[in-house]
C-alpha cells in the first residue's frame, strides 16, 4: 500500500517515464523513417515534462511580485524548455527534410530496403 | 574589445554564416568563411596567451553576473580546445574551395558555407561556455548543421547517414538534457562550476549518479565510444571531402572536451572514481575500440572509410587516457585528442585531394598513384605513420604518456595493449601505401598528378605539424599536462 501511495503521488514522474520509453522503443523498433521521427519526438517531449513538473510548487503563484503571496513557482524551467521545444521542432523539420530527399532519391521510406538496394547497387 | 573576446569567438561565425546564406555564389560565401576562419584563431590565440599569462577569464554574457547569468568561461583546456577548433578550420578552408566547387551542386555551395560555419559556432560555443543548458543548445546548433553538411554531398547514401546520425545524435542531446534535468531538479543551479560547489555539500547521492549515467551515454554517443559509434563510418564516408575533415578533426574532439568537463568539473575525480565502476567501463569500452574498429578497418576497401573506422580505434586511446586517471594518463589522451586531430585531418585531406583528381577512394583506384601524385601520397606516409606511433611523429609522444600513464599505475598489460593495437594500424595505413607505391598505375590514376596548390598546401602544412610537434611539444603535451593537473586538482 505504501508503494502505490508512492507510486501514485508521483504520477507526474511516471507518465514521464512512459513517455520517454515508449519514444525510445518506437525509434528502436519501427523501420519506417516517419514512423521513429515520431517516436524520437515523443521521447524529446517527455524531457519537457521532466523539467516543467518540478518547476510548480504547490500554493505557488506565477512569479510576479506582490505583497500578498510569498510562495512562488520557477518560471526558468519553462524559458528553458521553450528553447527545448524550438529546438526539437527544428530537429523534426531536418528530420523530415532528409526523409523527403530520401524518399526523392530511394523511393521508398523504409529503412531496411533502403540498406538492401545499396547493396544491390554498389557491392 | 579585449574583454568581449569570448563574445567575439561564438558571435562572429555566427554572423558569417547568416550572410553565407545569402550570398548568390558559392565563391563568395567561400570567401566570407574563408575571412571568419582566418580571424578566429587570432581570437583563440589571444584567449590562450591571456589564460596562460591571468588565469581563467569569466565573461558574462549581457553583463548578468553568473550563477543567474549565463557565463563564458576560459581556462587553459577550454582555450585549447577553441585554439584546436579554430586553427583546424583556418587551414581547412583554403582547401575548401576546390573540393566544395567539385564535390557540390552549384545551388547548395553557399548553404554547405552557411553551414559549416554554423557548426563551428556550436563547436567553438561547447567549448566556450559555462552553463549546462547553453552547452546543449550550442551541441543542437553544431549537430543540426552537421547533419546536413553529411547530407549535402552527390552520392545519395549521405541521406541516409545524414538521417541515422540524426536519430542517434538527438537520442544523445535528449540524453544529455535529461542528465541536466537532473541535476538541475537537486541543485536548482546551471552554471557549471556552481553544480560542481553544490554537488560537493550533496555527496554521490542515487540521483546525482543517474544523471552522471545519463549525461555520459549522452555524450558517448556525441563522441562515437564503442559500441555508440555505429553512426560514424557511414557519415565520414559519405559526406563531402570537406565536411569530413572537418568532423574528423572536430567535432568528436568537442565531444571529449565536453566528456572531460562533466567528468573532472562537474562531478571531480572523487565522485567518478571512487563511487562509480567508470572508469573500468571506459578502459574496457577503450580497448574493445582500439582492438575491434582497427580491425574492421583493416579489411575496408573504401579508405574513407578505413579511416572512419580508425578514428574510432583513436577515440578509444584518447577515453583510454582519461580513464587511467592519473595525471600522465590523462596528458596523454588530451595531447592525443590534438594530434589526432591534425593528423587525421591531414590524411582526410589526401584522400580528398585523390578523389579530386581520379573521382574515387577505393584501394584498388589507388594502385600506384604514389607515382603520380607524389607529394600527395608523402604527406600520406607521414600523417600515417604518426597514427601508428612512429617516434618522431606526434603520435608517437602522446601514445608514450598513455603508455607511462599506464605504467605508473602498474598496468603493464594495458601499455602492452596499446603497443599491439598500434601494429594494426600498421596493416591498415600499410594496404594503402603498398597500393600506392608498390602496383602499376591503372585507369584514372595513370592521367593523376598532385593536387592542386590551394589543396596541396594545407595537407602538407598538417603532415608537417605531424613531424613538429613528434620535437617540439611545447603546444600539445605542455599545455595538455597542464590542462590535466588542472582537471585533477578539482579544477574550480
Amino acid at each position: 500500500m505504501a508503494i502505490l501511495t508512492e507510486v501514485i503521488q508521483h504520477y507526474n514522474q511516471w507518465v514521464t517515464i512512459f513517455l520517454m520509453v515508449a519514444g525510445l522503443y518506437i525509434v528502436i523498433a519501427r523501420g519506417n523513417m516517419i514512423k521513429t521521427l515520431v517516436g524520437l519526438s515523443l521521447f524529446q517531449t517527455s524531457v519537457y515534462l521532466l523539467y516543467l513538473s518540478p518547476g510548480k510548487i504547490l500554493g505557488g503563484t506565477p512569479p510576479i511580485l506582490d505583497k500578498a503571496f510569498s510562495v512562488y513557482s520557477n518560471p526558468l524551467p519553462h524559458v528553458l524548455i521553450l528553447t527545448a521545444i524550438v529546438v526539437g521542432v527544428a530537429t523534426l523539420a531536418l528530420g523530415l527534410a532528409l526523409v523527403v530527399r530520401i524518399n526523392e532519391a530511394y523511393g521508398t521510406i523504409e529503412e531496411d530496403e533502403i540498406v538492401d538496394m545499396d547493396k544491390d547497387g554498389h557491392a | 574589445m579585449m574583454q568581449h573576446l569570448p563574445a567575439l569567438q561564438v558571435v562572429l561565425p555566427l554572423l558569417g554564416a547568416v550572410f553565407c546564406a545569402f550570398m548568390p555564389r558559392g565563391a563568395w560565401a567561400g570567401a566570407i568563411a574563408l575571412a571568419v576562419s582566418w580571424i578566429m584563431p587570432v581570437i583563440s590565440g589571444l584567449l590562450l596567451a591571456q589564460v596562460l599569462q591571468t588565469g581563467v577569464i569569466s565573461y558574462h554574457v549581457g553583463g548578468w553576473p553568473p550563477p543567474m547569468g549565463i557565463e563564458y568561461r576560459v581556462d587553459i583546456l577550454s582555450a585549447f580546445i577553441l585554439m584546436l577548433v579554430s586553427v583546424m578550420g583556418a587551414i581547412l578552408m583554403p582547401y575548401a574551395r576546390l573540393s566544395v566547387a567539385k564535390e557540390i551542386s552549384a545551388r547548395n555551395q553557399p548553404y554547405f558555407y552557411c553551414m559549416y560555419l554554423l557548426c563551428m559556432t556550436g563547436l567553438l560555443g561547447i567549448t566556450i561556455t559555462g552553463d549546462a543548458f547553453n552547452v546543449f543548445v550550442f551541441l543542437e546548433v553544431s549537430s543540426l548543421s552537421t547533419y546536413v553538411l553529411i547530407a549535402l554531398g552527390r552520392d545519395r547514401r549521405g541521406l541516409l547517414a545524414a538521417y541515422q546520425y540524426l536519430v542517434i545524435g538527438s537520442i544523445g542531446a535528449t540524453l544529455y538534457v535529461i542528465g541536466i534535468g537532473l541535476l538541475y531538479s537537486i541543485t536548482g543551479t546551471l552554471n557549471l562550476v556552481d553544480i560542481a560547489s553544490k554537488l560537493q555539500t550533496i555527496g554521490a547521492t542515487a540521483p546525482v549518479l543517474i544523471a552522471l549515467g545519463f549525461l555520459i551515454t549522452g555524450i558517448s554517443l556525441k563522441l562515437a565510444l564503442f559500441p555508440l559509434h555505429v553512426w560514424l563510418p557511414n557519415a565520414y564516408t559519405y559526406a563531402p571531402s570537406v565536411a569530413t575533415i572537418f568532423l574528423a578533426g572536430t567535432a568528436t574532439k568537442v565531444a571529449v572536451y565536453l566528456l572531460l568537463r562533466i567528468i573532472f568539473t562537474v562531478y571531480g575525480v572523487g565522485t567518478t572514481s571512487d563511487g562509480t565502476p567508470l572508469s573500468d567501463i571506459f578502459i574496457v569500452l577503450s580497448v574493445l575500440a582500439m582492438f575491434g574498429a582497427s580491425i574492421v578497418a583493416c579489411f575496408q576497401d573504401n579508405v574513407k572509410r578505413m579511416l572512419a573506422y580508425s578514428s574510432v580505434a583513436q577515440i578509444g586511446y584518447i577515453t583510454l587516457g582519461i580513464a587511467i586517471l592519473n595525471k600522465t594518463g590523462l596528458t596523454g589522451g588530451i595531447s592525443h585528442l590534438f594530434n589526432h586531430a591534425i593528423m587525421k585531418a591531414a590524411l582526410f585531406m589526401v584522400i580528398g585531394g585523390i578523389f579530386y583528381r581520379i573521382g574515387s577512394a577505393n584501394i584498388a583506384n589507388l594502385a600506384g598513384i604514389g607515382r603520380r601524385m607524389p607529394l600527395t601520397m608523402a604527406a600520406f606516409v607521414v600523417a600515417g605513420l604518426s597514427i601508428i606511433g612512429a617516434p618522431g611523429t606526434a603520435g608517437f609522444i602522446s601514445k608514450w604518456y598513455l603508455v607511462s600513464g599506464a605504467m605508473e599505475k602498474g598496468w603493464w598489460w594495458l601499455g602492452l595493449l596499446i603497443v599491439a593495437s598500434s601494429v594494426l594500424s600498421v596493416v591498415y595505413i600499410g594496404r594503402v601505401v603498398e597500393a600506392a607505391y608498390f602496383q602499376t598505375p591503372n585507369g584514372e590514376a595513370e592521367k593523376a598528378t598532385d593536387m592542386p596548390a590551394s589543396m596541396l598546401l594545407p595537407t602538407l602544412v598538417l603532415a608537417a605539424a605531424c613531424i613538429w610537434f613528434g620535437f617540439d611539444t611545447r603546444l600539445t603535451a605542455d599545455i595538455a599536462a597542464q590542462a590535466a593537473s588542472y582537471l585533477l586538482g578539482g579544477a574550480q
